[in-house]
């Protein structure tokens, strides 16, 4: 019974997605309130029905209802209750069930705050955002209804995909799809705006705040993802330019473009087709990782789900909306004129090289992905694209917005005076220098030419995101006035700016001065990384919900003084037979020890790995940091007072902040 | 300086900055190619010497042996017609077992065996490689209990 009240709900919310997109855009098309009227309430029976439709999946994994083929593959009467939740969307019917409950969560977000939107102006956005809901409902509907039942149900479930058995995986979708679909209401605003001929700063005031939202959601789930590989997947590392990784980087970097992008269309009247651009290519990139993770065309761990139907049809959508919405643009952009004048040395050139270069590091992204993917369809050979690649050309890229991510704000919009930034910063620049070069000199190696300019430009980077602060705080008469003068944008830039400054300083120390070890250890033996010394005690059998674990016992000691216990588990999930390792990590600002259980070998002894790995938890820090930057901005005061304003940009444009 | 210039000096350095940019990114790819060559191949001497490249297929019952007091693990993967045999040192990944579907990157060396620097094995036990599910294809050794699983 619940699974088909689920399906009639899911049919339901289709009809309201229709209505939502089929009405608002007729009506603005033809100058009909009442039509337009229809968006707000399509758009929120929409959300209710997806949402009675999601509830009603999760109660039949609660009950487990077998039936339902996607519980009995996805679940088991041992699962706990928690992951018997997440295990919902712990598979692709699931997930995609999750996209669309989010993007009616963000449709009912547009109907609430937009109060000050023009009537027309808000019934293309939500238009289309239905017209974007109706193509996932159908894809839902047509090709991975969670719903389907089959007969007779069988005994028990093949249970949750271990490795998904975690907090970090059960937060870490529902976050990134926060992202993903938040960038289609950046996109609505951007295709809104190109069919109704405003393309203003209006218009980009109404999509940053949107846009800043969405790329904080997206940033966090990143971060979590990296974590997650991090912990769970037992090679202590945090990156590993896997398809899956990239295709949600990519609309990250494409979406960071686009807030640059936005803070001179906003404050300058620039770049508007270019922002437009960037935000139909945010969300198509978005749209993209979602049909390269779940059609299953990617050699990679994960790509759990594999069905031709369903990658045609993502494939034919992400053509439709791509295509539909460069064809719009191409129609429509050369009537968009920038009539801004700025000099060779300004914010707007700057911001314009920032976002050059994420693009191309996207664009490089998008060839190491997409090339053996294009190959192999066209039967000419079977290729992957080693990590060293996108390593090698990120460095070179993203070099220059490390140098000048922190001195940008301290340009003036239409024509800066190189010679006194100049004179400003260089106590600055050569103080970063030295310290960098310094303490990697005491801490670590007095030779390491690679550590010394990666510090150096993280205290650069830093030290100039304050001093960009502080040369806006010393206008007022005192700091504090200073500081209570300052809105929430720019403590969100500042913040975000230091964040990567957080995160690099994480990169370098980690990847410089990581130590591994793979070694045999029999119970008693102990092994040595750095000052640390690892002591195998022995590995007892321990008993899970789902799962028997040996458990290893190690204990850490550096010098005399005892660091740590380590109990890493080699897991074997009793339904599907899958071995897993959980690894135990000592975790600290500083540091990381990380030890996971190999294999087992002749008499009682083990292959462990062993890791000490400095400084890796800044990689997260900076991500976080980066995400709350975003989180400030987002909440400035200026986006409520967003149309009272809006007409007057003008005046706006004197203040000088980004 | 005319608005004109300054435009072409802009347009200029963006210029040589992409191509710069496209030049470093071509040649880091052009590098770090890897090919995937099935047993066959390797077997038919197709794959390259001296240069890294894939090579996938079933772990053969009873081939796993290592050797003791060494994190080396001897192996041979086949496509049912050939078989390559393998040396590792390290750990082997969660779902590494015998008749499972794995890939292994690495060179092959002087005696024709392949020295993996990586071993890749799926975590879901069901799962095979695509390639490894091609290679058995084109050798005639079709796994259809693969293809089944999803329906």
């Amino acid at each position: 019974m619940i699974a088909e009240l689920g399906h009639i709900a899911l049919i339901m919310a289709l009809f309201m997605a229709l209505l939502q997109s089929v009405f608002p855009l007729l009506g603005a098309a033809q100058g009909v309130p009442v039509w337009m009227a229809v968006g707000r309430a399509a758009g929120r029976a929409q959300f209710f029905f997806l949402a009675v439709a999601f509830l009603c999946l999760i109660g039949s994994f609660v009950n487990h209802d077998f039936s339902v083929l996607y519980v009995a593959r996805n679940s088991n009467t041992a699962l706990p209750l928690y992951y018997r939740i997440s295990a919902a969307w712990g598979a692709h019917e699931g997930s995609m069930l999750l996209w669309a409950l989010i993007m009616g969560l963000w449709t009912v977000m547009v109907t609430i705050f937009s109060r000050s939107l023009s009537q027309e102006f808000l019934a293309r956005v939500l238009g289309i955002m239905g017209l974007v809901s109706v193509g996932i409902l159908l894809f839902i509907l047509l090709t991975s209804n969670p719903f389907e039942r089959h007969f007779p149900p069988p005994a028990d479930g093949n249970d949750l995909n271990p490795l998904l058995q975690d907090i970090g995986m059960t937060v870490h979708p529902p976050m990134l799809y926060m992202g993903y679909v938040g960038l289609s209401v950046a996109f609505s605003f951007a295709i809104a705006a190109l069919l109704g001929g405003s393309l203003d700063s209006a218009w980009a005031r109404w999509s940053r705040p949107w846009t800043l939202v969405a790329w904080v959601f997206l940033t966090f789930g990143i971060v979590l993802g990296s974590w997650w590989a991090y912990y769970e997947l037992g090679w202590g590392g945090w990156w590993f330019w896997d398809p899956v990784e990239n295709a949600s980087f990519m609309p990250w970097l494409v979406a960071t473009a686009l807030l640059h992008s936005l803070a001179v269309t906003e404050k300058r009247g620039a770049f508007k087709a270019w922002t437009v651009l960037l935000a139909i290519f945010a969300f198509s990139l978005s749209l993209l990782g979602t049909f390269l993770v779940r059609s299953g065309v990617l050699t990679s761990v994960h790509a759990f789900a594999s069905d031709p139907a369903r990658g045609l049809f993502i494939l034919v959508f992400l053509a439709v909306v791509v295509g539909g919405s460069l064809l719009l643009y191409a129609v429509r952009a050369p009537t968009v004129k920038d009539r801004v004048r700025y000099g060779l040395v300004s914010k707007e050139n700057l911001l314009l090289l920032n976002n050059v270069l994420l693009v191309t590091a996207a664009a490089s992204i998008l060839l190491g992905t997409l090339y053996p993917l294009i190959l192999d369809a066209l039967q000419l050979g079977k290729i992957s694209v080693g990590s060293p690649y996108f390593a090698s050309v990120f460095g070179p890229l993203m070099t220059p917005i490390f140098l000048l991510a922190g001195i940008a704000p301290m340009f003036a919009w239409r024509e800066a005076d190189l010679g006194k930034i100049g004179r400003r910063v260089r106590y600055v620049f050569l103080g970063s220098l030295v310290l960098g070069v310094m303490s990697t000199a005491v801490f670590w190696d007095a030779k390491d030419i690679k550590t010394m300019a990666g510090l150096s430009m993280a205290l650069w980077l830093a030290a100039s995101a304050l001093l960009s602060l502080w040369n806006r705080v010393r206008l007022r008469e005192s700091a504090l006035q200073g500081l209570k003068a300052q809105s929430r944008s720019v403590y969100g830039m500042t913040l975000a700016h230091i964040g990567i400054a957080v995160f690099l300083t994480g990169v370098v120390l980690s990847d410089r001065y990581s130590e591994e070890k793979i070694v045999r250890l029999a119970p008693g033996e102990s092994s040595t990384l750095g000052d640390y010394t690892f002591t195998f005690k022995g590995v007892t059998e321990v008993q899970g919900p789902n799962f028997i674990a040996q458990q290893g016992d190690f204990r850490v000691q550096r010098g005399d003084r005892d660091v740590a216990e380590f109990h890493p588990q080699k897991r074997i999930y009793r339904v599907q037979r899958n071995t897993m390792t959980e690894a135990a990590i000592d975790p600290g600002l500083t540091r990381d020890l990380y030890v996971a259980l190999g294999d087992r070998m002749d008499a009682g002894a083990w292959s462990v790995r062993l890791y000490y790995k400095p400084f890796i938890r800044w990689i997260w820090l900076g991500g976080l940091l980066m995400m709350t930057g975003g989180l400030f901005s987002a909440a400035d005061r200026r986006y409520r007072l967003a149309i009272r304003q809006a007409e007057v940009w003008g005046e706006s444009a004197a203040e000088k902040t980004a | 300086m005319t608005p004109r210039r300054r435009r072409m000096i802009v347009v200029g350095l963006i210029l040589i900055g992409v191509s710069l940019a496209t030049f470093l990114a071509l040649t880091a790819f052009q590098k770090n190619l890897l090919y995937f060559y099935t047993p066959s191949q390797v077997a038919a001497g197709e794959a390259p010497t001296g240069y890294p490249f894939r090579v996938g297929g079933l772990v053969v019952q009873g081939s796993v042996q290592r050797e003791p007091n060494s994190l080396t693990v001897r192996f041979s993967v086949t496509d049912g017609t050939s078989t390559v045999p393998i040396h590792y040192t390290g750990i082997l990944p969660d779902l590494f077992r015998e008749g499972q579907g794995i890939i292994s990157v690495g060179q092959i060396n002087a005696s024709g065996v392949f020295e993996a620097s990586e071993v890749l094995a799926k975590h879901d036990e069901n799962y095979m490689p695509p390639e490894v599910a091609d290679a058995l294809k084109q050798s005639g050794q079709v796994s259809t209990s693969y293809k089944d699983y999803q329906k």
